[in-house]
């Protein structure tokens, strides 16, 4: 309870402050939109925004989903077979160090103009965190306890259905928070590289427009999303790892 | 020595009548670049049924004798057989091995982590629940058997670790120092138990510990180890009447025998 109103306390500072810079007279108004004005623009675009954030949530759930699969694939395959996880290492990484921002044009141009870029980048920027969780989840597990298996005669596979994949969850939904915050970024990054709907093609639409308030409510939008995903993703966790579950001092 | 060409013993593959045999067994490591002897031409035999506890200082190879037995390991000289398995995956066939640490998976709750034991070896989830409850039951665990580890003392997660060791169904129990994690009490209460149990589910038994109260306690017979290189250098038989209890035992002028000649060849190897 206390933890909640602090929160909300330090969310109402940063409005306040945040009016206050905006209603100095030396702070342009296309720049900086207040609060006030950006609740506005909320009120009256709402049918719009809500148009084009179901674009972009689509792209971020769908490309959310691949990066599972992929992920979960992946670091099992490269857990079960050592070359192939000191081949693929490097690459992973490599593959995070590509600045989206260049890659995005590529892929709209590889493609095309619909939703197939989006959900390759969305995936591309989530893939990352849950493959390098996931793998570090599978190598987690105590050596003893894998003496154990073999002791009582588990086969590969049984040893890593009944105690990696399930040891490695915890990791796995660690991947999956940072993934769920990074794919908004994403998704906006694929609608600025050629889109005709979505909240960030709105958002960059509304910035050459001049239309600063509908630019802010956007973004409110676009981290609202975020922010969601990511709680979602938690208590995700909480549901299918019910024994990690950390004891929180009262 | 050459020891792997004798004659293997007739001893069928049975509940009742695997042994255990090492003979001229050693076992060497590297670490850090240099060569360690951990056992050096150790012979030890446990006849079927019978409960061995072997006792010796910290580091004198204890461990590694047991998982040579199980199979998680080959000597570098001499044999180990259980039973009639020589080689280390039939070993591992005839062994069941409960280390140290419970090592019970946390979302799994008590009868899911014993029947572990059984789903090793095939069995159907649900049926290797089924099949692990009367085991509860009959060793008073009834009320735990839905309880998750982390609920569970760690006294009554070892018991449950007891119950998925004798769930593998081998005919030769190793167990690493199965109550060292334990607090004194605890620790009391689960020798009583344990004797109780292997009363009820008699097994070929080789005990690792440390305590030669809980080894004289135990055992049929105890084996003393010398420091590294470890071998055994004195075999006590205990003669004290079973079903024993502790109360009884400790003051048997017998177990203060026992003792002293235990911890005499254990300082003499110092």
């Amino acid at each position: 309870m206390r933890r909640v109103a602090l929160a909300a306390l330090l969310l109402l500072l940063a409005g306040l402050a945040w009016q206050g810079v905006a209603s100095l007279h030396s702070v342009d108004d296309l720049t900086l939109a207040s609060p006030v004005e950006t609740w506005r623009a909320l009120r009256d675009d709402w049918s719009l925004l809500m148009d084009n954030a179901w674009v972009t949530l689509t792209e971020v759930l769908l490309g959310l989903a691949i990066a599972v699969v992929a992920g979960l694939a992946f670091a099992t395959l490269m857990h079960l077979y050592r070359p192939l996880r000191d081949a693929a290492y490097p690459l992973l990484v490599a593959s995070q160090a590509i600045p989206i921002v260049v890659l995005a044009p590529i892929f709209v141009l590889a493609f095309d103009y619909g939703i197939g870029p989006k959900l390759a980048i969305v995936a591309l920027i989530c893939f990352f965190p849950i493959t390098v969780n996931v793998l570090d989840g599978l190598r987690s597990v105590e050596p003893e306890l894998l003496k154990l298996m073999r002791s009582l005669g588990a086969s590969r596979l049984q040893t890593l259905r009944k105690v990696e994949l399930p040891s490695a969850m915890p990791y796995f939904f660690s991947g999956l928070r940072i993934a769920a915050t990074v794919s908004v970024i994403g998704a906006v990054f694929g609608e600025w590289a050629g889109a005709d709907e979505g909240l960030g093609r709105l958002v960059l639409l509304g910035n050459t427009q001049l239309q600063t308030p509908r630019v802010y409510a956007g973004i409110v939008i676009l981290t609202l999303m975020a922010v969601a995903l990511f709680a979602l993703a938690t208590l995700a966790e909480r549901v299918a790892c019910p024994w990690n579950r950390k004891e929180t001092p009262a | 020595m050459q020891m792997q060409t004798e004659a293997p013993e007739k001893e069928p593959l049975s509940l009742e009548q695997t042994g255990v045999a090492l003979e001229g067994v050693s076992r060497r490591y590297r670490a850090r670049r240099r060569e360690v002897l951990a056992l050096d031409a150790l012979d030890l035999r446990v006849a079927p049924r019978e409960v061995v506890a072997v006792v010796g200082p910290s580091g004198c190879g204890k461990s590694t004798l047991l998982e040579l037995v199980a199979g998680l390991q080959e000597p570098d000289e001499g044999s180990v057989r259980a039973g009639a398995a020589a080689g280390a995956a039939a070993r591992r066939g005839s062994c069941a091995y409960m280390p140290q640490r419970d090592l019970l998976l946390p979302w799994r709750d008590g009868l899911a982590n014993a029947g572990l034991a059984l789903e090793c070896q095939g069995v159907p989830r649900a049926e290797a629940r089924r099949r692990a409850a009367p085991l509860f039951e009959r060793f008073g665990l009834a009320e735990f058997e839905r309880a998750y580890p982390a609920d569970l003392s760690g006294g009554m997660r070892q018991r449950i670790a007891f119950l998925r060791t004798l769930l593998a169904g081998r005919p030769v129990l190793l167990l690493d120092e199965p109550f060292g994690a334990l607090d004194s009490m605890t620790r009391a209460a689960m020798q009583q138990w344990l004797a109780g149990a292997l009363a009820a589910e008699p097994r070929t038994v080789l005990l690792v510990t440390h305590d030669v109260g809980e080894a004289i306690f135990l055992a049929d017979r105890v084996a003393i180890m010398s420091p590294r290189p470890g071998r055994v250098v004195a075999e006590l038989e205990v003669t004290l009447p079973r079903p024993r209890s502790r109360r009884a035992v400790v003051t048997d002028p017998e177990f203060a025998r026992l003792e002293e000649r235990a911890l005499a060849a254990l300082e003499g190897g110092l």
